[in-house]
């Protein structure tokens, strides 16, 4: 019962009063980078990032991980209210949500939305609360190889699970791969693919990669569409509010299987928004009121919303407990904490309890915090998207660009960011997936230290990957990861005929 | 007939499949060659320094191929990747934005960012002037005190701030 202790520990570093300032701050910002087009969780925390240099690093998780949480509850205002999804994990909740607003339920859309958030987010904290530790324990034996193994199913889990073609997301990895190799080799101390060109030599960070492909990759993708707002009033009062709770915890089976899905979709890297279509796909399969999903059921809110947030916050375990982030937000916390001089992974928990349980009691206090926000400020946010796009775009492109810049304090840097930009937009357009990219810049150097130093334990033998029970399951389930499409493909030819 | 239409009206999918495969294909090959030139075998020291990006480069080309293959394999389609027109409204954030980033560096953040938003605002948003100079000049004062005097944070300034005395 250690971990309730040092939870404890954490609640009261959290409540104090300048670390709940910044819990608001994050959760206010973050619904504001959820809302505004162009700006997303991932980016926005990343241009924020470099304002934390200067805070504790429990202080700046704080900050980050709120704005990460208002960024999952914002998405879901613009999805309601305007058939725009801020951000892809709440495609799936137009569907339902949008139809409401027009039949002037939006209130009831946005409460439960935003309810069913929580919920969603708060069952995955429990579980990153009880099962962390465990798994960080755990992963304490790995070795350079099973380390190596654990990065070889995430990428691979990335692959098989990804609805976008395998070769298409192989490229884009491969891509982060290379990418990050460029610049000062960290075993051998050599300089490679930098072709002599002196702005190489510290390699790409990947902060500036986030930026440019989620941030000004996404304003081109949205001036392309020639967005124009027209939206729906959301009238929002206490009474609207207490009778959506009231009948909400009819759809408790609803909730426990859609938290269940997204937190099984957080923990292996498929992310939120794979979580959200598929809890809205089965919840629409199960449903007594199936047939009239899209037409504007609260069903259909509550299924993507749930399960959106708990992958969304479930995303957070295996970049706690072992370095690999399920998200590219998580990644850029991630690349936070390197920036912080702390080493993500199973010895945070050992070595740095008060910043791990600092943040995961920051998680159950910044979700209420996030529900009492978005609750109440929901016209406020709306006015704000009613700014045109035209003033919106180069003040994001202006914080972009600051954010870019301040990372390293270079210009060069900025530069690279439209780079990246350009490159995100025809990327994306042609459906290579930037998930894995981003990821795969982050781990890069990891995943390769881990695999020559497995190599050079071997002699060059790659043996050593199956040599004992424990790398072997993990590369086992990673192959496994890797053909599932080809699998259940199989397994479903096989079941079909004897159901039929 | 009809899909020469088409191509008038915009930039095919399948054109720009094409390009960005290649690109890609194009940048591994340059990670082969670069991993060639820092020795892809077995030194003293384990494997030498392009010996993972050497694979990684090989990877990229095979799945290029690929996804090309599929590419030729799909024939001809009349998807559109965009119109001319939705092109034009990209660039007109592209171009002003190229050349904002080249402009950082020798003019500084704030100048570069308030001739960006002005013209941004001006020419795409078509607002009037007091609005303009209004948000162009609001914008980089409230970063200036919110990077530099709040969180302590240096951005790149030019010939004008050190006018100023900043």
């Amino acid at each position: 019962m250690e971990e309730i202790g040092n939870l404890f520990q954490g609640f009261a570093t959290v409540i104090q009063p300048f670390n709940i300032v910044l819990m608001f701050v994050g959760i206010i910002l973050g619904v504001l980078i959820g809302v505004l087009p162009g700006l997303g969780g991932a980016n926005g925390v990343a241009i924020l990032l470099p304002l934390t240099f200067s805070m504790s690093p429990t202080s700046a998780i704080i900050l980050l991980s709120c704005i990460y949480w208002g960024a999952l509850f914002g998405g879901a205002i613009t999805s309601i209210l305007f058939n725009i999804p801020g951000e892809p994990w709440s495609v799936a909740t137009t569907f339902d949500g949008y139809p409401m607003a027009q039949q002037g339920k939006a209130g009831e859309a946005l409460t439960a939305a935003f309810t069913s958030s929580f919920v969603g987010a708060l069952f995955a904290v429990i579980m990153i609360t009880l099962v962390a530790p465990l798994v960080a324990a755990f992963a304490l034996r790995f070795g350079p190889a099973e380390k190596f193994g654990v990065y070889f199913l995430a990428f691979c889990s990335f692959i098989g699970m990804s609805k976008e073609p395998p070769f298409k997301t192989l490229a884009a990895m491969m891509l982060g791969f290379a990418l990050a190799s460029v610049g000062l080799d960290q075993v051998t101390g050599q300089l490679r693919l930098t072709f002599g060109f002196t702005h190489l030599l510290t390699g790409f960070d990947f902060l500036i990669a986030v930026i440019g492909l989620f941030g000004i990759g996404e304003i081109l993708l949205t001036m392309e569409e020639g967005l124009a707002f027209r939206g729906n009033k959301a009238k929002m009062d206490l009474k609207v509010v207490l009778k959506t709770w009231k009948e909400l915890p009819k759809y408790w089976m609803l909730s426990l299987r859609s938290c269940l899905i997204g937190c099984w979709m957080g923990i292996t890297p498929a992310g939120a928004t794979p979580a959200s279509f598929m809890s809205y796909g089965i919840a629409k399969r199960i449903s007594k009121r199936g047939k009239n999903f899209g037409n504007g059921e609260i069903e259909g809110v509550i299924a993507p919303e749930t399960a959106a947030h708990a992958a969304g916050t479930a995303a957070l375990l295996p970049m706690l407990s072992l370095g690999v982030p399920g998200s590219p937000t998580a990644a850029v916390l991630l690349g936070g904490l390197l920036i912080w001089g702390l080493q993500p992974g199973p010895m945070l928990f050992i070595e740095n309890k008060e910043f791990v349980w600092g943040l995961i009691a920051s998680m159950y206090i910044g979700n209420i915090v996030g529900l009492i926000v978005v609750l109440t400020c929901v016209p406020l946010l709306a006015a704000i998207l009613r700014v045109p796009f035209s003033i919106i775009a180069p003040l994001i492109l202006v914080l972009c660009a600051i954010g870019a810049y301040s990372v390293n304090n270079s210009t060069f840097d900025v530069v690279m960011m439209m780079v990246f930009g350009v490159a995100g937009y025809f990327l994306k357009k042609t459906n290579y997936p930037l998930a894995p990219l981003v990821l795969a810049i982050v781990l890069g150097s990891k995943a390769e230290e881990a695999f020559r130093q497995s190599l050079l334990s071997s002699q060059g033998s790659l043996s050593i990957f199956w040599s004992n029970a424990l790398v072997g399951t993990i590369m086992g389930l990673g192959l496994i990861a890797l053909f599932w499409s080809a699998i259940s493909n199989v397994w479903s030819r096989v079941r079909g005929p004897a159901t039929a | 007939m009809a899909r020469k239409a088409k191509a008038l009206e915009g930039l095919t999918q399948r054109s720009v499949e094409i390009a960005v495969a290649l690109a890609i294909m194009l940048l591994g090959i340059i990670t082969v060659y670069g991993s060639i030139l820092v020795g892809i075998g077995w030194g003293a020291e384990g494997p030498k320094a392009g010996f993972l990006p050497f694979y990684i480069g090989l990877f990229i080309i095979g799945s290029c191929a690929i996804n090309l293959f599929s590419i030729f394999a799909a024939g001809e389609s009349d998807r559109l990747f965009a119109e001319w027109g939705q092109l034009r409204q990209v660039m007109s954030v592209v171009v002003p934005a190229t050349v904002y980033v080249f402009l950082v560096d020798p003019i500084g953040i704030y100048l570069a960012s308030f001739l960006l938003i002005a013209v941004f605002m001006k020419w795409i948003g078509r607002y009037s002037w007091a609005t303009t100079i209004g948000v162009a000049i609001g914008m980089p004062l409230v970063s200036y005190m919110v990077f530099e005097k709040w969180f302590l944070v240096p951005l790149p300034k030019g010939p004008i701030e050190a006018m100023l005395g900043l």
